[in-house]
């Protein structure tokens, strides 16, 4: 079975770059989703706050997705296979795609793109090396999102929530909602890794202290956790003998990171940026993989749906225009650095030749107060904007067009104080 | 009335089982936990040792030799992952040097073949990563790894469908006896009664033992910490990697697993609590550090998950494999530490032995169980094939180690099968991998409710109340 262009992943990315693909002429377009609905996490983040910027209107989760689902669903060119899993992406003149589910069997499906649409995942207890006992009542801020909003079902009445990433902070508002109480956030860096507005609506709105400098350290309890032991943490994020301080709860929720879900794309052969943890991209979302695209938080994580749909829009239209010209605009590429307190800029390089406004994604590494954040190539800035506020937590983007390009080797991303 | 009792399901508990189960005897596996394996056997080393450490004369050495013998076989038969990748011990200087021909001697005493000290391209030949100041190492071709728990399980399941009946969360807190039975009663007042008892229970096995008014030795619990890595370290160690042996214990070591982790560990602390495997920020530093020592270049940031297990460490510093001296039909299998896995099979052959005299063979015996499928391992006609035959095989619930549900729904039903969570981990892995069940976890729980007929808040992560929800929402 030939596609133009199979996606993998039905969430927000996926399904944007289908839209996108399919309306910019990919005759056959598939989306592989391992869920037994589209929407992906966005089916579970019943608060608001989705869509500010895209549809111009504050929606929910299933709001934001549903208006995608929707002319998915009306879209005759484009089909969805649920519940289903691919267990390989073979990179080739026709890019294969190995999946299965209980319905089809085990299917080996052929496209001219593929757009890989994965998502991420949360980072669990094992990757920070928590010590202590290993009891039930330790979830990711994610599953714990999962059972209550999707099953109904409450993991824990006594909460410590560590790690102020969105999902964390999200997670404190709804178990408060459901009677749980909140004890803290701790957050093992001097600032927030979520939102500023999500701090406000989240935790100050109910009076949940957010501590920072400060980690667990110890989990205790035999069968459930019973508590936890919280300390504070050096410049150097030791923690510091004598600030000891036990904790009673019976659930221990961790919001400490999301990790791009790249599996399959390092299987595939896909280069993978190191920082980012997602591919290396063009600025059509193109990785080095000639016809393999990737978009969204498999591409890198990203604070708001919004831009992952812009973004997976960018890949979708580059796929299908792939599909009709079976090469694109490989050649000369200038690459992209970021510098002075710049941690990452996506796209990873940028064809000289591009003839779309090209934006720059990025996260800075600390936080910053009044400064400016600009594109600069050589001593002439591109492109500049100033900020009242900068932080590790919001994702930045500034744009660059395709006139400015010409003649230049390299695009700095920087901050300047 | 049972014809024997087996307090404790770990390997050796299990292994004896199995070995029962030959015979036309009523059996009964009991256990404090809920499930097999579910203890000391689910976190140790994995290690199938050559058997060049214990003293020459020991029970240790003689029952490490002939089980590491019978492993493989054992193994095969019962569709358990092993591998035989041999080991290294490494020596640093000259003290360390005299140390390998010590164990080299000692091993030839022992009955150990193919002892072999190495230097220089022949030792980096078989481990390219090893610490380069390493000046030589003893290889030893018998050593390997298995999974210990699927060993237990496999075991279990095996003795299970020829008729052995298993019982869970049986914690014995007392026994009386007369000349003609034993009275185990649970602390939930549950009883049974048997006519042989075989004492398996591991760090409680001197707890076991006074209860019929045997103090003929004490256990001492020593903890020992290890961390386990992505398997995007695979390829990083070879062999299993041991530095030279301490009088608490074997070292650290940094060694391959059957499922393609790396496993680095463990320390050795002393402790009073027989419960608590509670892992500690500065153990697992030390481990870390040490383990840098052997292999320089290991990724300490590809850590998926850090666990602690308990050693059986025993006063009389041995195996304790022998009928009680109060009573010859209470068979105690004690201080069952380290090589205790590899020692397993041969321990279980010895404590059959002891606890049967003239009982008839079932002709209908079975010695392996039903192989368990792992859809990860199947080529694409096959997987097709299966899939067509067993659809829930085609939906696959653990991402990180391509679990299907099919493979979840046998264990769940397979003899002995699993109740929990951690059940369903052990069996089939799933929630094993770099995302540590946050993908699975919810749909494990879901299937389990399902298959057992019972309410979500109901199921547990491993037995008693360790429920992972607590009610509804509002």
């Amino acid at each position: 079975m030939e596609y133009d262009v199979i996606v993998i992943g039905g969430g927000p990315a996926g399904m944007a770059a289908a839209l996108k693909a399919q309306e910019n002429g990919a005759a056959r377009v598939l989306i592989l989703e391992r869920e037994t609905f589209l929407g992906g996490i966005l089916m579970q983040c019943i608060h608001t706050g989705f869509g500010l910027h895209y549809f111009k209107e504050e929606l929910s989760g299933p709001e934001f997705a549903h208006r995608f689902i929707e002319k998915i669903e009306a879209n005759p060119a484009i089909e969805v296979k649920l519940d289903t899993m691919v267990l390989d992406v073979q990179p080739g003149e026709s890019h294969q795609v190995i999946a299965v589910n209980k319905a089809d069997g085990l299917m080996q499906l052929n496209a001219k793109a593929i757009v890989l649409a994965m998502g991420c995942r949360e980072r669990p207890r094992g990757a920070l090396n928590i010590a202590g006992a290993r009891p039930a009542g330790v979830l990711s801020a994610g599953t714990a999102q999962k059972y209550v909003n999707m099953d109904g079902y409450l993991p824990g009445r006594e909460v410590v929530i560590l790690g102020s990433g969105d999902i964390g902070l999200i997670m404190a508002r709804r178990m408060t909602f459901e009677g749980a109480k909140v004890k803290m956030v701790c957050e093992l860096m001097p600032y927030s890794g979520g939102l500023t507005r999500n701090i406000v609506q989240c935790l100050n709105d109910f009076d949940i202290p957010l501590k920072l400098s400060t980690t667990v350290i110890d989990i205790h309890g035999s069968d459930r956790v019973t508590g936890v032991t919280i300390a504070q943490v050096d410049d150097n994020r030791r923690p510091i003998p004598g600030t000891e301080e036990h904790v009673p709860c019976d659930l221990l929720l961790l919001s400490v990171g999301l990790i791009p879900e790249n599996e399959l794309s390092r299987a595939a052969g896909v280069q993978i940026d190191p920082i980012t943890g997602g591919a290396q991209v063009n600025e059509a979302c193109e990785t080095e993989i000639p016809g393999i695209f990737a978009c969204g938080n498999v591409l890198h994580v990203h604070d708001l749906v919004d831009y992952v749909a812009l973004e997976a829009e960018v890949a979708g239209t580059a796929a299908a225009q792939y599909c009709k010209t079976s090469s694109n605009t490989n050649g000369d590429y200038i690459n992209t650095q970021g510098e002075n307190g710049v941690r990452y800029v996506v796209p990873q390089r940028v064809n000289k030749r591009a003839q779309q406004p090209v934006s720059l994604y990025f996260r800075v590494g600390q936080v910053y107060a009044d400064a400016t954040v600009q594109v600069r190539a050589g001593d002439t800035v591109l492109a500049s904007e100033r900020r009242a506020r900068i932080t590790p937590g919001e994702m930045e983007h500034l744009v660059v067009n395709p006139e400015q390009l010409a003649g230049i080797e390299e695009l700095i991303v920087e901050v300047v104080v | 009335m049972y014809d024997i009792a087996i307090i404790g399901a770990g390997v050796v508990g299990a292994l004896t089982a199995r070995e029962l189960s030959r015979y036309d005897l009523r059996v009964v596996l009991l256990d404090r936990l809920n499930d097999v394996g579910a203890g000391t056997t689910r976190a140790n080393s994995a290690i199938v040792h050559a058997g060049f450490d214990a003293p020459t004369g020991s029970l240790k050495a003689k029952y490490n030799v002939a089980g590491t013998a019978a492993m493989p076989a054992l193994c095969e038969l019962l569709h358990v992952p092993y591998q035989n990748t041999g080991s290294l011990v490494l020596a640093f200087d000259e003290a360390d040097r005299n140390t390998l021909n010590d164990l080299k001697t000692r091993g030839e005493q022992n009955g150990v073949p193919g002892l072999e000290i190495l230097e220089g391209e022949a030792l980096f030949a078989k481990e390219p990563n090893a610490n380069p100041t390493c000046t030589g190492a003893l290889w030893a071709p018998t050593a390997g790894i298995v999974c210990p728990y699927e060993l237990a399980i496999a075991g279990a399941e095996c003795a299970a469908s020829n008729g052995v009946e298993f019982l869970r969360e049986f914690a014995v807190k007392a026994i009386d006896f007369t000349d003609e039975q034993f009275t185990l009663r649970a602390d939930d007042e549950r009883e049974i009664c048997a006519k042989i008892v075989i004492n398996a229970a591991g760090v409680h096995a001197d707890e076991i033992a006074r209860m019929i008014g045997d103090d003929s030795f004490s256990i001492t619990p020593v903890k020992g910490e290890y961390l386990l890595l992505d398997k995007t370290q695979q390829g990083v160690v070879n062999t299993v990697v041991f530095q030279c042996p301490s009088p608490m214990g074997k070292g650290v070591l940094v060694s391959p697993t059957v499922h393609g982790n790396v496993l680095v560990g463990p320390n050795a602390e002393q402790v009073d609590d027989r419960f608590s495997l509670t892992t500690t920020a500065a153990a697992l530093q030390e481990v870390q550090q040490a383990a840098k020592r052997s292999l320089p270049d290991y990724q300490v940031r590809d850590t998926i998950t850090s666990f602690a297990g308990l050693r059986a460490r025993c006063d009389r510093h041995d195996f304790v494999i022998e009928p009680s001296a109060v009573n010859a039909r209470f068979i105690h299998a004690g201080g069952i530490e380290s090589p205790g896995l590899s020692a397993a099979p041969a321990i279980a052959a010895a404590l059959a032995e002891m606890a049967v005299s003239n009982a008839p063979a079932k002709p209908s015996w079975n010695p392996s169980r039903a192989k368990p499928i792992r859809v990860h391992e199947l080529d694409h006609e096959e997987y097709a094939a299966l899939v067509k035959e067993q659809p829930a095989y085609g939906r696959i619930i653990c991402r990180c180690e391509t679990i299907s549900e099919g493979e979840i729904l046998h264990a769940i039903h397979s003899p002995a099968g699993a109740r929990d969570v951690d059940g369903i981990k052990r069996r089939t892995r799933s929630g094993m991998g770099r995302c540590q069940g946050g993908f699975c976890g919810t749909k494990l729980l879901e299937i389990i409710a399902h298959e057992l007929d019972m309410p979500m808040e109901d199921v547990t992560k491993s037995g008693g109340n360790s429920q992972v929800l607590l009610g509804r929402t509002k």
